[in-house]
């Protein structure tokens, strides 16, 4: 059995409302800036929750960010794939990689059969005029819907590649297909957890030596009716107040949190060989020291509401520490889910608190959802860019909102300078699955 | 890294449009039924396709302890429930009380839940301004808080089926889904396969299950003109490497096998049914419209697993006149690309050992079980070794002159059977690839 081989990070890609890359999220994140606000993209009136991380037209164009020739396939990419699409392009362009999608004519710094791709997703609803406007074609005298005339007439106003705008694994397939990763490559659909489970696979497939490189994370929006409404069923959202009133609200670990608001975005991370990076003299960001995976018990059987001991998710902890090579007392800093929805709070605070026991109070968590949002299948990939930046800026960034946070060090408070050896990513999610990171200095 | 590093498959369940055992499928396997019919689960007399291979007469309840608490299960959830009770009362996992469940994990290649569409269009149609041909997003969330029931919007997350085999049979190792379209579930055994290679989990539930027969699926199918819109019989209308095959029949249903590691699996004395010996993925990075058309991709994925298989193509027939591989399992989809890309795929890398090589296609018969039909398929390979019968291709009357390997047509076949490969392609590009073996054949 050969030796496992070492895998860093190279470039981040972030993508929020904070904008697409690394310099404004984290100029925002160190300065204390909130993205969150009232939703523009439609009138949220009709929802008890109106705010959210939008990342507006003005800042970021799908089409600016890739090739010529591929302007075209922009128009088959719902927003999911927008986001997957703008992070890719920014982790490859922080890496310093020539792909297809950078210089066509130039040779790849990494072989496309040796080049991976994981990204996470979400479940992406129809854009709800488009498919709206198909559906009105095949009313009845009465306005009620007409299957018939449907079968026969109204699906004939939908764009023929229509279902393929919608369809999970097509954040990975354009991405593949932009930058030439003909690698092993994967979807993750396990909603919060989704990035982080897909940097671990991606991990475990350069570390196994079936690729050297990987676009891996993950990107969502769910700022859209059908989302909302979701959420709002779920009862994850912020719902009392004005809306700069929600936008204060969302207070995670803080035992009067009022919720979470929806943002969008996520990120792509290039994962890479370490043997890789330092042929090409490429100095790694940090290294990703270890992963593990784990599934709660679910007592609602839906896995929406974490018992409240957070057993499965401090296994999953342990396990990823153990990966690493380290102790609890190694970890510097956490960054959880840490989304303001009180259960899921609760579950991970305890978890924690398990872990690290009386030194729990005294590491430092960083908390990125009052931010820029809840991006649910990319949230892991932006906490695991967070932790990256932070370790190699040897920052943490400021904290916003909570005010009282009982057992756990993570209340407002501005950035500051602070020593990052391993940071602990946690990803836990709607449905009941878990992922952990660690991430190293890099030496 | 397991101790062996070798996986062995000692649970297999299925519910599919020919049944929901594995006798009653495997019958009809042999005997080349067809489980295609007219579509009942909505109305689609005036759409361009009308019908679809669909689940008849299952009752999720008799598979599951306590039926109660899965009262929210879609279909989907509702079909994986029944197909991992039959896998893990097969590997008589109920049974063996020394089950450490936080070391078994689920890997699933699962679709996502059906939509609620009657109150979905009734919502947008509520919200629909026809003059400015845009729905008011006021109107809309005030019509989808009415008319739309959050256990039903929740149940659709394609993480579901996770959360209720976890309540169902207690397991808290790794989770996953992964959704790589029509690949799905081949890849989550093969990431299944991996994870317990390298020691992460003693056994794991794993692979897919899917429905995609309801108003939008069949609407977002037809629009791709990759269904067939036969007039003739259902029975005939799914008839891959045919020449006049004219697209692919939906079916639905769900397939899970249960993976251990060998020491786990014979430290509890439990039988493996076959080992799982390779596992490739790759992606196309062509066009999310078409497959790359030498089938490079489809190729890579075959050869990464065969070289973990240690299985070289190069050394030929062996002294008894076998091929390496002795069935292949097609994803042999119907459609006019499929085939043939797939054809030429199979012959780079096989070269001249393609045309002894039997290539059937299930779909034939059960339609197309989209993100869970990699996992129907493996189950059938691995019947196939053990059976040492090969699946026919069925409608295979006209053959096309361009696709010339043995597709088995029409009539099941006795044959020596010792490893098995099973391909699995989906829209956009993702190609993956199992090798499974006879549980105790004279190598290594």
């Amino acid at each position: 059995m050969p030796a496992r081989r070492r895998v860093v990070i190279t470039g981040l890609g972030p993508i929020s409302a904070l904008g697409p890359g690394v310099e404004p999220l984290w100029t925002a994140l160190d300065s204390g800036r909130t993205a969150l606000g009232r939703i523009r993209r439609f009138d949220p009136s009709g929802f008890r929750c109106r705010i959210g991380g939008e990342l507006p037209a003005e800042a970021f164009d799908v089409r600016s960010v890739v090739p010529k020739s591929y302007r075209k396939a922009t128009k088959v990419m719902a927003r999911d794939i927008e986001l997957a699409v703008g992070a890719a392009a920014a982790a490859v362009a922080d890496a310093g990689l020539a792909t297809r999608g950078t210089d066509a004519d130039a040779a790849p710094t990494i072989d496309p059969s040796r080049m991976g791709c994981h990204i996470g997703a979400g479940l992406i609803a129809a854009e709800t005029d488009e498919l709206t406007s198909a559906l009105a074609t095949s009313r009845g005298a009465d306005g009620s819907f007409d299957i018939g005339d449907w079968g026969v007439n109204g699906m004939t106003k939908l764009t023929p590649l229509w279902m393929l705008k919608y369809l999970p694994n097509m954040l990975s397939c354009h991405v593949t297909i932009i930058h030439d990763c003909q690698g092993p490559s994967n979807t993750i659909t396990c909603a919060e957890a989704s990035s982080g489970l897909s940097l671990g696979e991606s991990m475990r497939v350069i570390e196994r030596g079936d690729a050297d490189a990987c676009l891996s994370g993950g990107a969502e929006s769910k700022l859209h009716l059908m989302g909302m409404l979701r959420q709002h069923f779920a009862e994850r959202l912020v719902t009392e107040g004005d809306d700069a009133a929600q936008v204060a609200a969302v207070r995670p670990f803080d035992p009067e949190t009022g919720g979470s608001a929806l943002g969008e975005g996520g990120g792509i991370l290039v994962l890479e060989a370490a043997e890789s990076a330092q042929a090409r003299g490429r100095t790694p960001i940090a290294e990703l020291a270890g992963f593990a995976a784990s599934q709660n018990e679910c007592p609602d059987t839906v896995g929406l509401v974490p018992p409240p001991h957070g057993a499965s998710i401090a296994a999953c902890i342990d396990h990823a520490l153990a990966d690493a090579g380290v102790s609890a007392a190694d970890v510097d800093a956490i960054v959880p889910f840490g989304s303001g929805i009180a259960a899921t709070d609760v579950a991970e605070a305890a978890a924690i608190r398990s872990v690290f026991g009386a030194r729990a109070a005294a590491i430092p968590i960083m908390t990125v959802v009052p931010f820029v949002g809840n991006c649910c299948a990319g949230s892991g990939a932006l906490a695991a860019i967070v932790a990256a930046k932070a370790i190699h800026a040897q920052r943490l960034p400021a904290r916003l909102n909570s005010v009282s946070t009982p057992g756990l060090d993570a209340v407002a408070r501005p950035a500051t300078d602070a020593v990052l050896r391993h940071v602990l990513v946690v990803s836990t999610s709607f449905g009941g699955q878990n992922a952990a990171l660690v991430l190293r200095r890099s030496t | 890294m397991s101790r062996s590093g070798r996986i062995v498959v000692t649970g297999m369940g299925w519910v599919t449009p020919l049944g929901h055992d594995i006798d009653t499928v495997w019958s009809a396997l042999m005997a080349g039924a067809s489980g295609v019919d007219r579509i009942t689960r909505f109305d689609a007399r005036t759409f361009p396709t009308t019908f679809a291979a669909e689940v008849r007469d299952f009752d999720y309840r008799r598979y599951v302890d306590d039926a109660a608490v899965h009262a929210s299960a879609g279909v989907n959830v509702q079909f994986a429930l029944g197909a991992a009770r039959q896998a893990w009362e097969q590997a008589g996992l109920s049974s063996f009380a020394g089950l450490d469940r936080r070391r078994v994990g689920l890997y699933l290649g699962a679709g996502e839940g059906v939509l609620d569409t009657e109150s979905y269009v009734r919502t947008n149609l509520a919200g629909w301004l026809e003059a400015e041909q845009r729905v008011d997003a006021v109107r809309w969330a005030e019509a989808g808080m009415r008319l739309m029931k959050a256990a039903t919007e929740i149940a659709q997350e394609p993480n579901m089926p996770l959360s209720h085999l976890a309540r169902e049979f207690g397991v808290r190792g790794p989770a996953y889904n992964c959704l790589t379209a029509c690949a799905a579930s081949t890849q989550a055994i093969g990431e299944a396969f991996s994870l317990l290679r390298r020691g992460d989990a003693d056994a794991m539930l794993a692979g897919g299950t899917h429905t995609m027969i309801h108003m939008l699926g069949v609407t977002g199918f037809n629009r791709l003109t990759a269904l067939s819109t036969d007039k003739g019989d259902p029975r005939e209308a799914s008839r891959p490497f045919s020449r006049d095959r004219g697209g692919f029949v939906m079916g639905e249903g769900s397939g899970m096998v249960v993976l251990e590691t060998l020491e786990h699996a014979e430290a509890r004395g439990a039988e493996p049914l076959a080992e799982v010996i390779g596992y490739g993925s790759s992606a196309d990075a062509f066009r999310i419209t078409d497959i790359q058309p030498d089938g490079r991709g489809a190729a890579a994925a075959m050869q990464m697993a065969l070289r973990l298989a240690d299985i070289d193509v190069r050394a030929g027939l062996d002294a008894s006149g076998l091929p390496p591989v002795q069935y292949i399992s097609a994803h042999g989809t119907g459609t006019q690309e499929n085939d043939s890309i797939e054809t030429r795929a199979v012959k780079v890398v096989f070269g001249e050992l393609a045309p002894r090589i039997p290539m059937s296609s299930i779909k034939s018969m059960m339609g197309h079980l989209i993100a869970a039909a990699g996992a129907v398929e493996l189950i059938t390979c691995v019947l196939a070794i053990r059976k040492q019968m090969l699946p026919p291709t069925i409608n295979l009357r006209n053959p096309d002159p361009e696709l010339d390997l043995d597709y088995v047509p029409n009539h099941a076949r006795a044959a020596r059977i010792e490893t098995c490969l099973s391909n699995s392609f989906g829209f956009g590009g993702q190609n993956d690839t199992l090798v499974v073996r006879r549980w105790g054949a004279d190598v290594r």
